[in-house]
Protein backbone atom coordinates (compact mmCIF):
# COMPACT_ATOMS: atom_id res chain seq x y z
CA UNK A 1 0.00 0.00 0.00
CA UNK A 2 1.17 3.37 -1.00
CA UNK A 3 1.95 5.63 2.18
CA UNK A 4 1.84 9.27 2.17
CA UNK A 5 5.27 10.37 3.31
CA UNK A 6 6.86 12.78 1.20
CA UNK A 7 8.91 11.30 -2.87
CA UNK A 8 11.06 13.82 -1.81
CA UNK A 9 13.52 12.53 1.50
CA UNK A 10 14.43 15.84 3.71
CA UNK A 11 16.28 16.63 6.91
CA UNK A 12 13.10 16.64 8.95
CA UNK A 13 12.94 12.64 8.00
CA UNK A 14 15.72 12.32 10.37
CA UNK A 15 14.25 14.16 13.68
CA UNK A 16 12.84 12.20 15.96
CA UNK A 17 9.18 11.44 15.58
CA UNK A 18 8.03 11.57 19.02
CA UNK A 19 9.98 15.26 19.22
CA UNK A 20 8.07 16.15 15.45
CA UNK A 21 4.51 15.15 17.51
CA UNK A 22 4.94 17.06 20.57
CA UNK A 23 6.23 20.14 18.49
CA UNK A 24 2.98 19.44 16.50
CA UNK A 25 1.12 19.58 19.73
CA UNK A 26 2.65 22.86 21.14
CA UNK A 27 2.15 24.64 17.61
CA UNK A 28 -1.63 23.80 16.97
CA UNK A 29 -2.41 25.04 20.71
CA UNK A 30 -0.10 28.24 20.19
CA UNK A 31 -2.32 28.52 16.91
CA UNK A 32 -6.16 27.86 18.56
CA UNK A 33 -4.88 30.28 21.17
CA UNK A 34 -3.70 33.37 18.93
CA UNK A 35 -6.16 35.55 18.44
CA UNK A 36 -4.36 38.21 16.17
CA UNK A 37 -4.73 38.38 12.84
CA UNK A 38 -0.72 39.44 11.93
CA UNK A 39 0.12 36.47 14.15
CA UNK A 40 -1.81 34.23 12.33
CA UNK A 41 -0.59 35.57 9.01
CA UNK A 42 2.95 35.22 9.91
CA UNK A 43 1.81 31.63 11.04
CA UNK A 44 0.79 31.01 7.62
CA UNK A 45 3.59 32.12 6.01
CA UNK A 46 6.04 30.50 8.49
CA UNK A 47 4.25 27.35 7.13
CA UNK A 48 4.61 27.65 3.69
CA UNK A 49 8.14 28.85 3.80
CA UNK A 50 8.21 25.23 5.37
CA UNK A 51 6.79 23.36 2.48
CA UNK A 52 8.26 25.87 0.25
CA UNK A 53 12.56 24.87 1.88
CA UNK A 54 12.65 20.90 0.42
CA UNK A 55 11.87 21.95 -3.76
CA UNK A 56 9.09 22.23 -5.46
CA UNK A 57 7.83 18.38 -5.76
CA UNK A 58 7.39 18.88 -1.73
CA UNK A 59 5.49 22.23 -2.48
CA UNK A 60 3.22 20.75 -5.26
CA UNK A 61 2.49 17.39 -3.08
CA UNK A 62 2.24 19.43 -0.03
CA UNK A 63 -0.29 21.93 -1.47
CA UNK A 64 -2.48 19.06 -3.10
CA UNK A 65 -3.07 17.69 0.43
CA UNK A 66 -4.46 20.48 1.42
CA UNK A 67 -6.65 21.26 -1.63
CA UNK A 68 -10.01 19.62 0.00
CA UNK A 69 -9.94 22.67 2.56
CA UNK A 70 -11.12 24.84 -0.38
CA UNK A 71 -15.08 24.32 0.32
CA UNK A 72 -14.25 25.57 3.98
CA UNK A 73 -12.30 28.37 3.19
CA UNK A 74 -15.05 29.53 0.87
CA UNK A 75 -17.34 29.32 3.70
CA UNK A 76 -15.65 30.98 5.98
CA UNK A 77 -15.33 34.09 3.13
CA UNK A 78 -18.32 34.32 2.36
CA UNK A 79 -20.00 34.17 5.62
CA UNK A 80 -17.96 36.75 7.39
CA UNK A 81 -17.78 38.79 3.99
CA UNK A 82 -21.54 38.91 4.40
CA UNK A 83 -22.23 39.13 7.97
CA UNK A 84 -19.16 42.78 7.92
CA UNK A 85 -16.23 40.83 9.78
CA UNK A 86 -13.67 39.91 6.73
CA UNK A 87 -10.93 40.18 8.68
CA UNK A 88 -12.16 37.61 11.46
CA UNK A 89 -13.07 34.94 8.74
CA UNK A 90 -8.92 35.67 7.38
CA UNK A 91 -8.17 35.01 10.91
CA UNK A 92 -10.05 31.79 11.26
CA UNK A 93 -9.32 30.48 7.53
CA UNK A 94 -5.44 31.43 8.20
CA UNK A 95 -5.65 29.53 11.13
CA UNK A 96 -7.02 26.17 10.05
CA UNK A 97 -4.78 26.13 7.27
CA UNK A 98 -1.98 26.49 9.06
CA UNK A 99 -2.90 23.64 11.79
CA UNK A 100 -3.69 21.47 9.02
CA UNK A 101 -0.78 22.55 7.08
CA UNK A 102 1.50 21.82 9.97
CA UNK A 103 0.18 18.23 10.79
CA UNK A 104 0.41 17.32 7.23
CA UNK A 105 3.95 18.01 6.88
CA UNK A 106 4.95 15.53 10.20
CA UNK A 107 3.46 13.15 8.54
CA UNK A 108 5.03 14.06 5.00
CA UNK A 109 8.43 13.53 7.01
CA UNK A 110 7.87 11.03 9.13
CA UNK A 111 8.01 7.39 8.44
CA UNK A 112 5.09 5.03 9.19
CA UNK A 113 7.75 2.77 10.85
CA UNK A 114 8.98 5.48 13.06
CA UNK A 115 5.46 6.73 13.73
CA UNK A 116 4.14 2.73 14.79
CA UNK A 117 7.19 2.83 17.16
CA UNK A 118 5.95 5.91 18.44
CA UNK A 119 2.60 4.61 19.12
CA UNK A 120 4.39 1.34 20.66
CA UNK A 121 6.18 3.91 23.39
CA UNK A 122 3.00 5.84 24.09
CA UNK A 123 0.99 2.25 24.93
CA UNK A 124 3.77 0.39 26.92
CA UNK A 125 2.68 2.29 30.36
CA UNK A 126 -0.90 0.59 29.51
CA UNK A 127 0.61 -3.04 29.21
CA UNK A 128 0.41 -3.49 32.75
CA UNK A 129 -3.26 -2.92 32.87
CA UNK A 130 -3.81 -5.88 30.36
CA UNK A 131 -3.63 -4.05 26.67
CA UNK A 132 -1.78 -6.67 24.16
CA UNK A 133 0.65 -4.75 22.46
CA UNK A 134 1.26 -7.69 20.28
CA UNK A 135 -2.13 -8.51 19.40
CA UNK A 136 -2.43 -4.78 18.18
CA UNK A 137 0.50 -4.44 16.52
CA UNK A 138 -0.15 -7.82 14.94
CA UNK A 139 -4.02 -6.24 14.08
CA UNK A 140 -2.15 -3.11 12.73
CA UNK A 141 -0.01 -5.15 10.20
CA UNK A 142 -3.08 -7.69 9.25
CA UNK A 143 -5.33 -4.38 8.09
CA UNK A 144 -2.02 -3.11 6.03
CA UNK A 145 -2.49 -6.39 4.44
CA UNK A 146 -5.95 -6.96 3.97
CA UNK A 147 -7.30 -3.61 2.88
CA UNK A 148 -5.46 -4.11 -0.86
CA UNK A 149 -7.26 -7.85 -0.46
CA UNK A 150 -10.57 -6.87 0.38
CA UNK A 151 -10.83 -3.79 -1.94
CA UNK A 152 -9.69 -6.32 -4.58
CA UNK A 153 -12.54 -8.53 -3.83
CA UNK A 154 -15.21 -6.33 -3.67
CA UNK A 155 -14.11 -4.81 -6.92
CA UNK A 156 -14.29 -8.04 -8.94
CA UNK A 157 -17.79 -8.95 -6.50
CA UNK A 158 -18.86 -5.40 -8.16
CA UNK A 159 -17.79 -6.43 -12.01
CA UNK A 160 -19.57 -9.79 -11.34
CA UNK A 161 -22.73 -7.98 -10.70
CA UNK A 162 -22.13 -6.07 -13.68
CA UNK A 163 -21.77 -8.64 -15.88
CA UNK A 164 -25.24 -10.14 -14.72
CA UNK A 165 -27.16 -6.75 -14.45
CA UNK A 166 -27.63 -4.21 -16.53
CA UNK A 167 -28.18 -2.25 -13.10
CA UNK A 168 -25.10 -0.94 -11.16
CA UNK A 169 -24.28 -2.89 -8.16
CA UNK A 170 -25.51 -1.39 -5.39
CA UNK A 171 -25.52 -1.76 -1.11
CA UNK A 172 -26.43 -5.34 -2.00
CA UNK A 173 -23.34 -6.14 -3.18
CA UNK A 174 -22.08 -5.45 0.28
CA UNK A 175 -23.58 -8.59 1.56
CA UNK A 176 -21.26 -10.88 -0.23
CA UNK A 177 -18.33 -9.08 0.32
CA UNK A 178 -19.18 -9.28 4.18
CA UNK A 179 -19.78 -13.10 4.53
CA UNK A 180 -16.24 -12.75 2.60
CA UNK A 181 -14.74 -11.11 5.11
CA UNK A 182 -15.91 -12.64 7.58
CA UNK A 183 -14.88 -15.82 6.97
CA UNK A 184 -11.73 -14.92 5.87
CA UNK A 185 -11.39 -13.87 9.99
CA UNK A 186 -12.32 -17.21 10.74
CA UNK A 187 -9.18 -18.62 8.48
CA UNK A 188 -7.12 -16.03 9.79
CA UNK A 189 -7.86 -16.90 13.24
CA UNK A 190 -7.25 -20.85 12.63
CA UNK A 191 -4.10 -20.03 11.06
CA UNK A 192 -3.33 -17.73 14.01
CA UNK A 193 -3.80 -20.70 16.50
CA UNK A 194 -1.95 -22.99 14.40
CA UNK A 195 0.62 -20.82 14.78
CA UNK A 196 0.39 -20.68 18.54
CA UNK A 197 -1.37 -17.84 18.31
CA UNK A 198 -1.12 -15.27 21.85
CA UNK A 199 -0.59 -17.87 24.20
CA UNK A 200 2.68 -17.68 23.34
CA UNK A 201 3.36 -14.78 25.00
CA UNK A 202 1.85 -15.89 28.16
CA UNK A 203 5.67 -17.79 28.54
CA UNK B 1 -14.19 -16.23 22.12
CA UNK B 2 -10.47 -16.91 21.83
CA UNK B 3 -8.31 -13.68 21.21
CA UNK B 4 -7.05 -15.07 17.97
CA UNK B 5 -10.91 -14.98 16.43
CA UNK B 6 -11.06 -11.77 18.35
CA UNK B 7 -8.28 -9.77 16.51
CA UNK B 8 -9.02 -11.21 13.32
CA UNK B 9 -12.45 -10.25 13.68
CA UNK B 10 -11.38 -6.65 14.63
CA UNK B 11 -8.44 -6.67 11.81
CA UNK B 12 -10.97 -7.39 9.05
CA UNK B 13 -13.26 -4.75 10.03
CA UNK B 14 -11.21 -2.43 10.15
CA UNK B 15 -10.01 -3.27 6.74
CA UNK B 16 -13.50 -3.87 5.40
CA UNK B 17 -14.15 -0.10 6.82
CA UNK B 18 -11.08 0.82 4.56
CA UNK B 19 -11.59 -1.15 1.47
CA UNK B 20 -15.88 0.19 1.29
CA UNK B 21 -14.12 4.24 1.47
CA UNK B 22 -11.53 2.57 -1.79
CA UNK B 23 -13.98 0.49 -3.73
CA UNK B 24 -15.37 3.07 -6.28
CA UNK B 25 -17.94 0.66 -7.82
CA UNK B 26 -19.56 0.84 -4.15
CA UNK B 27 -21.41 4.43 -4.36
CA UNK B 28 -24.51 3.91 -2.91
CA UNK B 29 -27.90 4.70 -4.98
CA UNK B 30 -29.79 8.27 -5.00
CA UNK B 31 -26.92 10.27 -5.57
CA UNK B 32 -25.51 10.21 -1.96
CA UNK B 33 -22.58 12.07 -1.96
CA UNK B 34 -20.06 10.34 0.65
CA UNK B 35 -18.91 7.00 0.14
CA UNK B 36 -19.86 3.58 1.85
CA UNK B 37 -17.05 4.48 4.69
CA UNK B 38 -19.50 5.39 7.39
CA UNK B 39 -21.72 2.19 6.60
CA UNK B 40 -18.67 0.44 7.73
CA UNK B 41 -18.55 2.32 10.79
CA UNK B 42 -22.27 1.44 11.44
CA UNK B 43 -21.84 -2.22 10.48
CA UNK B 44 -18.72 -2.83 12.69
CA UNK B 45 -21.26 -2.04 15.57
CA UNK B 46 -24.06 -4.18 14.33
CA UNK B 47 -22.41 -7.00 13.53
CA UNK B 48 -19.27 -7.06 16.17
CA UNK B 49 -20.76 -5.21 19.14
CA UNK B 50 -20.40 -2.45 21.40
CA UNK B 51 -16.60 -3.61 22.40
CA UNK B 52 -15.09 -5.10 19.17
CA UNK B 53 -16.92 -3.00 16.80
CA UNK B 54 -15.52 0.02 18.96
CA UNK B 55 -12.62 -1.51 18.66
CA UNK B 56 -12.28 -2.13 15.23
CA UNK B 57 -12.73 2.04 14.32
CA UNK B 58 -10.48 2.89 16.84
CA UNK B 59 -7.94 1.25 14.57
CA UNK B 60 -8.81 2.41 11.71
CA UNK B 61 -8.68 6.05 13.28
CA UNK B 62 -5.51 4.93 14.99
CA UNK B 63 -4.37 4.07 11.28
CA UNK B 64 -5.39 6.58 9.49
CA UNK B 65 -3.59 9.15 11.89
CA UNK B 66 0.03 7.35 11.33
CA UNK B 67 -0.41 8.24 8.18
CA UNK B 68 -2.08 5.21 6.32
CA UNK B 69 -4.44 6.52 3.32
CA UNK B 70 -7.46 4.66 4.79
CA UNK B 71 -9.90 6.95 3.92
CA UNK B 72 -11.95 7.60 0.93
CA UNK B 73 -10.03 8.96 -1.70
CA UNK B 74 -6.78 7.70 -0.13
CA UNK B 75 -6.86 10.64 2.35
CA UNK B 76 -5.11 9.81 5.67
CA UNK B 77 -2.49 11.49 8.29
CA UNK B 78 -2.58 13.73 11.39
CA UNK B 79 -3.65 17.07 9.01
CA UNK B 80 -7.34 15.01 9.02
CA UNK B 81 -7.04 15.62 13.12
CA UNK B 82 -7.13 19.45 12.70
CA UNK B 83 -9.57 20.07 9.62
CA UNK B 84 -13.06 21.05 10.26
CA UNK B 85 -13.83 17.11 9.33
CA UNK B 86 -12.02 15.60 12.27
CA UNK B 87 -14.72 15.37 14.53
CA UNK B 88 -16.15 13.15 12.42
CA UNK B 89 -13.17 10.92 12.13
CA UNK B 90 -12.83 10.94 15.76
CA UNK B 91 -16.19 10.36 16.39
CA UNK B 92 -15.81 6.77 14.30
CA UNK B 93 -14.92 4.63 17.19
CA UNK B 94 -17.82 6.05 19.60
CA UNK B 95 -20.16 5.85 16.72
CA UNK B 96 -19.51 2.37 16.43
CA UNK B 97 -19.13 1.64 20.21
CA UNK B 98 -22.77 3.34 20.47
CA UNK B 99 -24.34 1.41 17.58
CA UNK B 100 -23.22 -1.90 19.19
CA UNK B 101 -24.85 -0.94 22.44
CA UNK B 102 -27.99 0.10 21.33
CA UNK B 103 -28.13 -3.41 19.28
CA UNK B 104 -27.25 -5.26 21.76
CA UNK B 105 -29.95 -3.63 24.19
CA UNK B 106 -32.25 -4.39 21.10
CA UNK B 107 -32.46 -7.84 21.50
CA UNK B 108 -36.27 -8.14 21.01
CA UNK B 109 -36.85 -6.72 18.03
CA UNK B 110 -35.82 -8.77 14.54
CA UNK B 111 -32.14 -7.76 13.36
CA UNK B 112 -32.90 -5.60 10.66
CA UNK B 113 -34.98 -3.67 12.95
CA UNK B 114 -32.18 -3.28 15.67
CA UNK B 115 -29.57 -2.71 13.36
CA UNK B 116 -31.71 0.13 11.78
CA UNK B 117 -32.26 1.69 14.64
CA UNK B 118 -29.18 1.38 16.23
CA UNK B 119 -27.07 2.91 13.36
CA UNK B 120 -29.07 5.92 13.25
CA UNK B 121 -28.36 6.59 17.31
CA UNK B 122 -24.84 5.70 16.44
CA UNK B 123 -24.04 6.61 13.10
CA UNK B 124 -26.05 9.33 12.87
CA UNK B 125 -27.03 10.91 16.00
CA UNK B 126 -23.21 10.10 17.80
CA UNK B 127 -21.11 10.86 14.55
CA UNK B 128 -22.85 13.99 14.32
CA UNK B 129 -22.55 15.33 17.99
CA UNK B 130 -19.00 14.61 17.40
CA UNK B 131 -18.51 16.41 13.77
CA UNK B 132 -20.73 19.54 14.21
CA UNK B 133 -18.88 19.67 17.86
CA UNK B 134 -15.64 20.08 15.38
CA UNK B 135 -16.47 21.95 12.80
CA UNK B 136 -17.63 24.64 15.82
CA UNK B 137 -14.58 24.06 17.56
CA UNK B 138 -11.82 24.72 14.18
CA UNK B 139 -14.17 27.18 12.15
CA UNK B 140 -15.15 28.82 15.32
CA UNK B 141 -18.47 29.20 15.06
CA UNK B 142 -22.01 28.41 17.59
CA UNK B 143 -22.93 24.51 17.16
CA UNK B 144 -26.31 25.69 15.36
CA UNK B 145 -23.98 27.33 12.78
CA UNK B 146 -21.90 24.27 12.79
CA UNK B 147 -25.14 21.76 12.37
CA UNK B 148 -26.34 23.86 9.50
CA UNK B 149 -23.62 23.50 7.63
CA UNK B 150 -24.08 19.48 7.72
CA UNK B 151 -27.79 19.14 7.46
CA UNK B 152 -27.46 18.13 4.22
CA UNK B 153 -25.75 15.06 4.58
CA UNK B 154 -28.22 13.49 7.20
CA UNK B 155 -30.67 12.34 4.61
CA UNK B 156 -27.50 10.36 3.39
CA UNK B 157 -26.92 9.02 6.17
CA UNK B 158 -30.14 8.01 7.57
CA UNK B 159 -29.90 6.17 4.02
CA UNK B 160 -27.10 4.09 4.98
CA UNK B 161 -28.83 3.46 8.22
CA UNK B 162 -31.55 1.69 6.39
CA UNK B 163 -29.18 0.03 4.59
CA UNK B 164 -27.03 -1.06 7.54
CA UNK B 165 -30.08 -2.48 8.78
CA UNK B 166 -30.82 -4.60 5.69
CA UNK B 167 -27.29 -5.66 5.55
CA UNK B 168 -27.36 -7.35 8.76
CA UNK B 169 -30.44 -8.95 8.25
CA UNK B 170 -29.24 -10.60 5.75
CA UNK B 171 -25.75 -11.59 7.30
CA UNK B 172 -27.58 -12.55 9.76
CA UNK B 173 -28.95 -15.37 7.79
CA UNK B 174 -26.05 -16.15 6.03
CA UNK B 175 -23.84 -16.31 8.32
CA UNK B 176 -26.31 -16.81 12.21
CA UNK B 177 -23.20 -17.26 14.36
CA UNK B 178 -20.54 -14.48 13.09
CA UNK B 179 -23.29 -11.71 14.38
CA UNK B 180 -21.20 -11.53 17.38
CA UNK B 181 -24.23 -8.68 18.66
CA UNK B 182 -26.68 -11.56 18.66
CA UNK B 183 -24.68 -14.12 20.34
Amino acid sequence: MISLTSPVKTCAHDWPAGGKLLALCVASLALFAARDLWVQVGAAFGVLLLYTLPGQVFLWHGMQRLWPLWPFVAVLVAWHVATGVPHEGALIALRMLSAVGLANLVTMTTKLGDMMAVVNWLLRPFARFGINLRAIELAAAMVIRFTPVLAQKGSALALAWRARSAKRAGWRVIVPFMVLALDDADRVAEALRARGGFEVDKN
Amino acid sequence: MSMERNVALIALFTALIAALGLIPQLTLAFGVPITAQSLGVMLCGTVLGAKRGGYAALLFVGLVAIGLPLLAGGRGGLGLFTAPTAGFLIGFPVAAFVTGLVMERLRGLPVGWAAGIASVFGGVVALYIFGIAGLAIVLDRSAIEAALLVTAFIPGDLIKAVFAGLITAALFRARPHSVLSRS
